[in-house]
């Protein structure tokens, strides 16, 4: 009752393709801008903001970079941590080696230099299809760990192996704090997501949509399938590439190659197939859960006041984690998206039953 | 040239062993169209049931005899992979029926995260011995022919021996019994299957059986190498490339396969590594496989997706 | 299978006797495939096929199942390369078409088990059509700014009419794995349309539809054909149809050619009757 559109009658094609058509929505989506920008800042611990905000935005960036290239184009991929390297690193030594490099265009910078690498990697992507596709790109992955490891020049010649970033400089102001940390993200992470959301409800987005739904028949009706994959390759690595940086820069400050090995592709890859494949909201969903998950569960023998030693709490979690994914495909198979969805859709007719 | 057969002779051994855990997602993948990613995790845990259980049951039964307790404990783990079996086909896969094939990747990823961290609850974490009697010295042939002589390692002999029996056992089993006809039916299309009567239950806690009765087998040779630890799961992340390269429904191209990679990693790493630093093991392996797939899509000896529009 | 068995309605006479005759409406050959031979491994599909298709004519493919229809249409649309032979369109000689530019020449085609993109909207799967002409960069369409934004209303205004023209318009925002196959096939046509082909390929457009659906169908090739002037190549098994809205047909047996002519000329042939129409006994 609260929440239908009826009597929402949009009068031209603009209104149509808003990008909240129904009034509740955009009423929504402002207060959620007002609680992320205004409330959260106000009221959360600087722990939080480091533990529990910072990396869900990244992460949420991440996964919509990988959602339009197993979601929305049907090319699954395991590198993505390779591609998150390559942005961290790319970043990395643009900001170390030209002086006064400003922090955004050192992470663009990084997006871009993943973007090469991702097209690169996605030509086989023209021949190679499905599960054989999927293996073939832990190529991508196995040799950035190697480059990142051997050559020194990408570490700067740092002899542990691992990097570290100066303070994040912009235009002379400093992030320092959570806080400014966290509203640097955020704003990176809303302006990213608008984007991403207006490809994929335009023609490339349904270049995209046809590739994974039926190749054969794009082809036919004149899309090129080159040109498809291969930007749908461009524009996942550039957004994986920025979060890569973003992670490297913003939330670890210091890391060394591990920190994007096939554990961070596989964890990607859970994000949005819990998420919801095919959804820019359904990634947010995804990287929430597997941020949280694992917190709530550390917290659960300490409320429940069991005394388990943390290698036995640390099985016992990956287990439960295990397990939940193995419930959650069986019980939603296209994410929590689409439970989302559901629930809207029983929220129009709510409290009436029919 | 001596060096160069060693390395040649090394990488078929190791070669042997990838295929032999290829061999077990090329029989699950065939059978229940799942590429099984906890095949690691599966090897993991019957290596650790092996090494535990050669352990225990002396203590427990009160005996001395190391070839009893060794036959016992394989016994033992075999039975706990058919218990795994069971329960990843009751759980898991009979809800999961024709879902879609990343769907189906996803859930076993989440199954290995089990199957590993359950492994490490109830057998522990630490490092673990397995000791099949495997002759660990080397020995040396060919000593009138080249300078020396070739140093080959019998205990890879053995294990390559072993591995061999048991992938011609299997490649038979799958081509000439009618279980296996079914077996390769339920790859093609469940739902199909299951309407001419398969009993698609049964059939999948049979194929998951002889995956983990592999992993076994595998994890049992590696683990006499290597000792069992955490790491061994890592085994299965090798045997990808095997399976892609030689094609996901092929037995007979995971063998060659296998072989390929085996060898083609040795070399590389002794000829190619001091140009670039060394450690290429890690990747070579995979960027072969892709060059590979450039040219043959589907791998060596995969079956050719023909869509029909 | 015989015509008079089908429970249609009293037809008027084909269209050529209402209409003005055909030779006014029907112009030159413009599109022409010469010899075309096609196998799968051992399995000849195709055997030395010819035959033509002027502009603006319906002209029907018909055949018993397995005869290689739409193998054919696949040659035409650069799916399948035929072994040898060579396809001619509005002049250029191609040995092997490439679907895109088979599609940017004007050709476009529905599909036999429909090929529509399930997880999009009816829209979305008709707009798809539209891609072939629609210029916008990436950037421009990541920020929607002034020209992409353009280009998008001006398509989704095309694509509103192609929706009206096929009565659509309550499933528009349907995703179109959702829809009963009727309206799937009605889609499949809209995204067709939305190319603005020349010459359409329709591949058993009425394939499981009863009889109120087949004629809705019809109009809607009919009012194409007329109001476009779009050439239609349609392939049917629906006897009665065939007859009664082609100009002419070609008949095709075991990957041969076995007829070729007008609805009559096909319908006494001895060698069409035997292998295809049947006899009445």
């Amino acid at each position: 009752m609260f929440y239908r559109e009826n009597g929402q009658f949009k009068t031209s094609y603009r209104a149509d393709l808003a990008l909240f058509p129904v009034a509740q929505d955009r009423w929504a989506m402002l207060a959620l801008a007002a609680v992320a920008f205004v409330a959260v800042p106000l009221l959360a611990s600087d722990y939080s903001f480091r533990a529990i905000f910072i990396p869900f935005l990244i992460l949420s960036l991440a996964a919509i970079g990988l959602n339009i290239l197993v979601g929305y184009c049907g090319q699954i991929s395991l590198g993505t941590g390779a591609f998150m390297a390559v942005g961290a690193y790319a970043a990395y030594n643009l900001q170390v080696r030209i002086d006064g490099m400003p922090l955004l265009l050192a992470l663009i910078g990084g997006g871009l230099c993943a973007m090469v690498f991702g097209v690169l990697f996605g030509i086989p992507s023209l021949r190679i299809r499905g599960l054989y596709l999927a293996v073939a790109t832990l190529a991508a992955q196995f040799f950035v760990d190697w480059f990142t490891n051997r050559v020194k020049w990408v570490t700067n010649d740092s002899s542990s192996g691992s990097v570290s970033v100066r303070a994040l400089q912009m235009f002379g102001f400093e992030f320092s704090t959570p806080t400014q940390k966290y509203l640097l993200v955020l704003t990176l992470v809303v302006i990213f997501g608008l984007l991403a959301r207006n490809l994929v409800r335009g023609a490339i987005g349904r270049e995209w949509m046809a590739m994974r739904d039926m190749d054969v028949a794009a082809a036919v009706i004149g899309i090129r399938p080159v040109y498809a994959k291969l930007t749908a390759f461009a524009v996942s690595s550039f957004i994986v590439g920025v979060a890569g940086a973003l992670w490297g820069f913003v939330h670890l400050g210091a890391w060394e190659p591990s920190a994007f090995g096939i554990d961070k592709s596989l964890q990607l890859l859970f994000m949005i197939i819990i998420g919801g494949l095919g959804s820019i909201a359904g990634s947010f969903f995804g990287a929430a859960f597997v941020v949280l998950l694992p917190l709530f569960l550390n917290y659960v023998p300490h409320w429940l006041g069991l005394a388990i030693s943390t290698a036995t709490a640390s099985h016992l979690e990956h287990m439960i984690f295990g397990a939940l994914i193995v419930f959650f495909l069986i019980v939603e198979p296209h994410g929590l998206a689409r439970l989302w969805a559901t629930g809207r859709q029983k929220l129009r007719l709510w409290p009436f039953p029919h | 040239m001596g060096f160069f057969l060693e390395t040649v002779f090394g990488g078929l051994m190791a070669g042997m062993l990838y295929a032999l855990v290829a061999l077990g997602f090329v029989l699950i993948f065939k059978a229940s169209g799942v590429f099984n990613f906890a095949q690691g995790a599966m090897v993991l845990f019957a290596a650790l049931a092996m090494a535990r259980f050669a352990e225990w049951f002396p203590r427990w039964l009160g005996f001395d005899s190391a070839v009893l307790a060794n036959l016992l404990a394989f016994v033992a783990a075999a039975l706990c992979m058919v218990v795994v079996a069971w329960l990843v086909e009751r759980l898991a896969l009979r809800r999961l029926v024709n879902q879609e094939g990343i769907t189906l990747l996803m859930a076993t990823l989440g199954i290995a995260n089990v199957l590993d961290s359950a492994g490490q609850l109830l057998f522990g974490s630490a490092t673990y011995k397995i000791d099949i009697g495997m002759p660990k010295d080397p020995m040396i042939v060919l000593d009138k022919v080249f300078d020396g002589g070739l140093l080959l390692s019998k205990e890879d002999m053995f294990a390559a021996v072993l591995a061999a029996a048991l992938v011609t056992t299997l490649t038979l089993f799958f081509q000439k019994t009618a279980t296996g006809r079914a077996l390769r039916a339920v790859a093609d299309d469940h739902q199909a299957a299951q309407s001419i009567g398969i009993p698609l239950a049964r059939i999948w806690v049979i194929v998951w059986s002889i995956g983990g009765f592999v992993a076994l087998v595998a994890g049992v040779i590696w683990g006499s190498k290597l000792g069992v630890q955490y790491s061994i799961s890592l085994v299965a992340l090798k045997a990808f490339p095997v399976v892609i390269l030689g094609g996901l429904t092929s037995v007979p191209g995971a063998i060659l396969g296998g072989l390929i990679i085996g060898v083609g990693e040795k070399v590389s790493e002794i000829y190619l590594g001091p140009y670039l630093g060394g450690g290429i093991e890690n990747w070579f392996a995979y960027v072969l496989a892709l060059a590979v797939l450039l040219v043959r899509p589907q791998g060596l000896f995969g079956d050719r997706i023909i869509d029909r529009v | 299978m015989n015509a008079r068995a089908m429970d249609l309605p009293p037809q008027a006479a084909p269209q050529g006797d209402d209409a003005p005759p055909p030779a006014r409406r029907i112009g030159e050959s413009i599109l022409e495939v010469k010899n075309i031979s096609l196998a799968f491994g051992g399995v000849k599909a195709l055997s030395d096929i010819s035959f033509d298709v002027r502009e603006h004519e319906v002209r029907a493919i018909i055949g018993p199942n397995g005869a290689g229809k739409s193998s054919m249409l696949n040659c035409i649309n650069g799916v399948y390369t035929p072994q040898q032979g060579s396809i001619t369109f509005r002049g250029q000689t191609f040995r092997h078409m490439n679907s895109r530019q088979v599609a940017e020449m004007g050709v476009a085609r529905t599909f036999q088990n429909l090929a529509l993109f399930k997880g999009m909207s009816v829209l979305d799967n008709i707009m798809s059509g539209r891609n072939l002409k629609m210029k916008s960069g990436l950037l421009a369409q990541a920020l929607r700014w002034g020209p992409a934004e353009r280009e998008e209303l001006a398509h989704r205004e095309f694509v509103e009419r192609i929706i009206d023209f096929l009565e659509i318009q309550a499933w528009r925002k349907t995703p179109v794995g959702r829809l009963p196959y009727g309206l799937q096939k009605r889609v499949d046509l809209g995204r067709a349309l939305a190319m603005e082909p020349q010459v359409l390929l329709l591949d058993e457009p009425m394939a499981g539809m009863n009889v109120e659906e087949k004629q809705d169908m019809c109009r809607f090739v009919l009012d194409v054909n007329d109001e476009f002037g779009t050439t239609i190549v349609l392939i049917e098994h629906d006897m009665g149809v065939v007859m009664d809205i082609s100009d002419r047909v070609v008949v095709l047996d075991y990957g041969r050619k076995i007829g070729d002519g007008t609805p009559d000329e096909v319908r006494a042939d001895p060698e069409v009757i035997r292998a295809y129409l049947g006899t009445t006994h």
